[in-house]
């Protein structure tokens, strides 16, 4: 049997029974739909979450206080831990490698100028913050100098600080009150966006020093090294180890490098990409065995008809192939159907949402449509054989 | 051509041994026109299955055209029922969702034969069968003459030796009975064997050699080989 025919033979019994097809189809076209919007917004959800978090650069290696443990906990919460100071950031200044130190802790304070009050998110940063994190600044510059024992009363703003405090007017040279100390505003920051739900333009930028002071911290929150990006991370994970387990005694402090965490997070993504897309594959089983009734059903309906082509000199593994080729038909258009409509509603969801990140990789759509085919060939290879088995007699007088 | 000794067919039936064919012999030349004849249970039908290669005999052999063909397997067999035997039946069996054209064309589509070819002896069947207005309808929207029509033409298509027809004219009325018996008839002509079943002994009478059955044993034969 040529394959053209065998398409032309599998396509005949498909339209004979279009409404039973349909619905057979139907069961797997939800399945594959399922698995293909779930997996789509997985994976939209994915791409969006690591691109919000690598796009301050991805050679930055960040250090908390306290160590963290497999058993539980940070130790910082019993307090044997020493804080993060300023000097610990000058030390690691020195190191090869490292480009910029950028000591850091934020809080929330009241800011005033023009006669508006104004709460907002005071960051104490260093000097370089806009550089080793990729963010421009607008207009003016940061503080010159890090002196950390007279860290002058500068301030840089977000542009939804300057927009909301100085409508209209150059904030340049003003003052602005942060937690009731005068700052000298020397810089605008340029509009960046909320990432992952924090504003960056609701903020006001001080120097480290300050902040500590103002907010009345022992220690930095956090400090960031950016290093040569030809350099080796794990070389610089080392150094900046070996250099503040020298000046705490012991190694109280955390280190995590950008990569290290993207791969993290990338795995726990990956997990729920994959977790939704069993979801759906639930309802691929379903399909499967609405393919398996209804094959079933045809073997028994069209018994008289295996006996015939039997008799007319076909095979048992021509009439095997034969019913193989009707349940893969159906699973495959099926499949098909599913995927354009998976596809049409994720996009179609992204119209109406844009927030709502969709991605659909070409390899998932390929995936489904080869899944929904090794379904229909499951699920139709007990009643193929049953076709295939039949005695040639008996089947031809069955009615 | 065909030749078979001491054939004998039991059936299992609950637990006992029921034999449908005791040790039949018989042969059977290129362009002999056999009838079958007996009352029902007598064994023609078990008889032209084991000529049709669709059953096997429990015991004796069945040659044809000088090879014996009982111990083929299954892909063996399906190749000799598809190059050498036709079948017609009383109840047509055409696919119903295929046009008359493509049941012609199915013995050749199983055989894999090429679609060039296929078409020039489709076209041909359908002319000289009279189908040739017919030829895209299907099977629901043709006449009960037309179908065995039709079905003649699917069974010539592969150019078979032998013809097997259980009861071809027992659904139809006299006279397209007797139009489908001439058709039958004209293939004799051809050097094809045709071996008929029928309880029809007018139909029956018209074979060239008689063979009556009863109790699965041939008790008597009238008539010449050709």
């Amino acid at each position: 049997m040529l394959f053209p025919d065998l398409v032309k033979l599998t396509t005949s019994s498909f339209l004979s029974y279009r409404m039973r097809s349909f619905l057979t189809g139907l069961g797997i076209a939800i399945g594959i739909t399922a698995v293909i919007l779930l997996t789509s917004i997985g994976e939209g959800l994915h791409q969006f979450v690591l691109a919000e978090f690598s796009q301050f650069g991805t050679n930055i290696i960040t250090i908390q206080p306290g160590k963290t443990q497999t058993q539980g906990g940070n130790v910082g919460v019993f307090g044997s831990v020493r804080p993060l100071s300023l000097d610990d950031a000058d030390a690691l200044r020195h190191l090869p490698y490292v480009e910029n130190v950028n000591p850091s802790l934020m809080g929330n304070v009241e800011v005033r100028a023009n006669g508006k009050t104004r709460r907002t998110t005071v960051l104490g940063e260093g000097r370089d913050f806009a550089h080793a994190f990729t963010m421009k600044v607008q207009s003016g510059s940061f503080w010159p100098d890090e002196d950390n024992d007279q860290a002058r009363a500068l301030v840089v703003l977000g542009s939804k600080v300057r927009q909301e405090l100085f409508p209209g007017q150059n904030p340049l040279g003003s003052y602005l009150r942060v937690g009731g100390q005068r700052y000298r505003v020397i810089g605008v920051m340029e509009s960046k966006g909320q990432i992952l739900g924090f504003d960056m333009d609701d903020t006001v930028i001080i120097p480290a020093a300050r902040a500590m002071e103002l907010l009345n911290r022992p220690g930095l929150i956090e400090m960031q090294v950016s290093y040569r990006a030809s350099a080796d991370v794990n070389a610089v994970i080392r150094l900046i180890t070996e250099r503040l387990k020298d000046r705490h005694g012991s190694e109280d402090f955390t280190v995590i490098s950008q990569e290290q965490a993207l791969e993290v997070l990338g795995s726990v993504l990956d997990v729920l990409t994959f977790a939704v897309g069993a979801l759906g594959g639930i309802s691929l089983l379903v399909g499967a065995v609405g393919i398996l009734t209804i094959m079933t059903m045809a073997v028994t309906e069209r018994t008289a008809e295996i006996g015939l082509l039997r008799a007319l000199g076909a095979q048992e593994r021509q009439v095997l192939i034969l019913f193989l080729g009707e349940a893969m038909l159906l699973s495959a258009l099926g499949g098909l159907a599913g995927l354009a409509l998976g596809v049409g509603i994720a996009q179609g969801l992204h119209l109406i949402f844009p927030a709502l990140p969709v991605h659909t990789p070409w390899l998932f759509a390929i995936a489904a449509e080869l899944t929904a085919i090794s379904i229909g060939l499951i699920a139709g290879v007990a009643p193929a054989r049953r076709a295939a088995r039949l005695d040639p007699v008996e089947a031809l007088h069955a009615e | 051509m065909i030749t078979l000794s001491q054939v004998s067919r039991s059936f299992t039936v609950g637990d006992q041994q029921v034999a449908a064919l005791r040790g039949i012999d018989l042969n059977i030349a290129a362009g002999d026109y056999v009838s079958v004849m007996g009352p029902s249970g007598s064994g023609k039908s078990t008889l032209l299955n084991l000529i049709g290669l669709l059953d096997r005999p429990s015991s004796g052999t069945y040659k044809l055209d000088g090879g014996d063909v009982t111990a083929l397997d299954d892909v063996q067999q399906a190749r000799v029922r598809s190059e050498k035997i036709g079948f017609v039946f009383q109840s047509f069996h055409l696919v119903p969702r295929l046009t008359a054209a493509m049941n012609i064309e199915l013995p050749m589509i199983l055989a894999g034969i090429a679609p060039e070819e296929r078409r020039e002896r489709v076209a041909k069947l359908v002319e000289n069968y009279g189908l040739k207005d017919r030829a895209d309808h299907r099977p629901d929207q043709l006449s009960g003459g037309q179908r065995q029509r039709v079905a003649i033409a699917r069974a010539t298509s592969m150019h078979p030796a032998v013809l097997l027809a259980d009861e071809p004219t027992g659904n139809l009325d006299q006279t397209t009975g007797r139009e489908v018996m001439a058709l039958l008839e004209q293939l004799v002509e051809q050097n094809v064997a045709l071996i008929l079943v029928t309880h029809d002994p007018v139909i029956g009478g018209r074979a060239h050699r008689q063979i009556h059955m009863v109790d699965g044993q041939i008790i008597s034969e009238t008539g010449r080989s050709t």
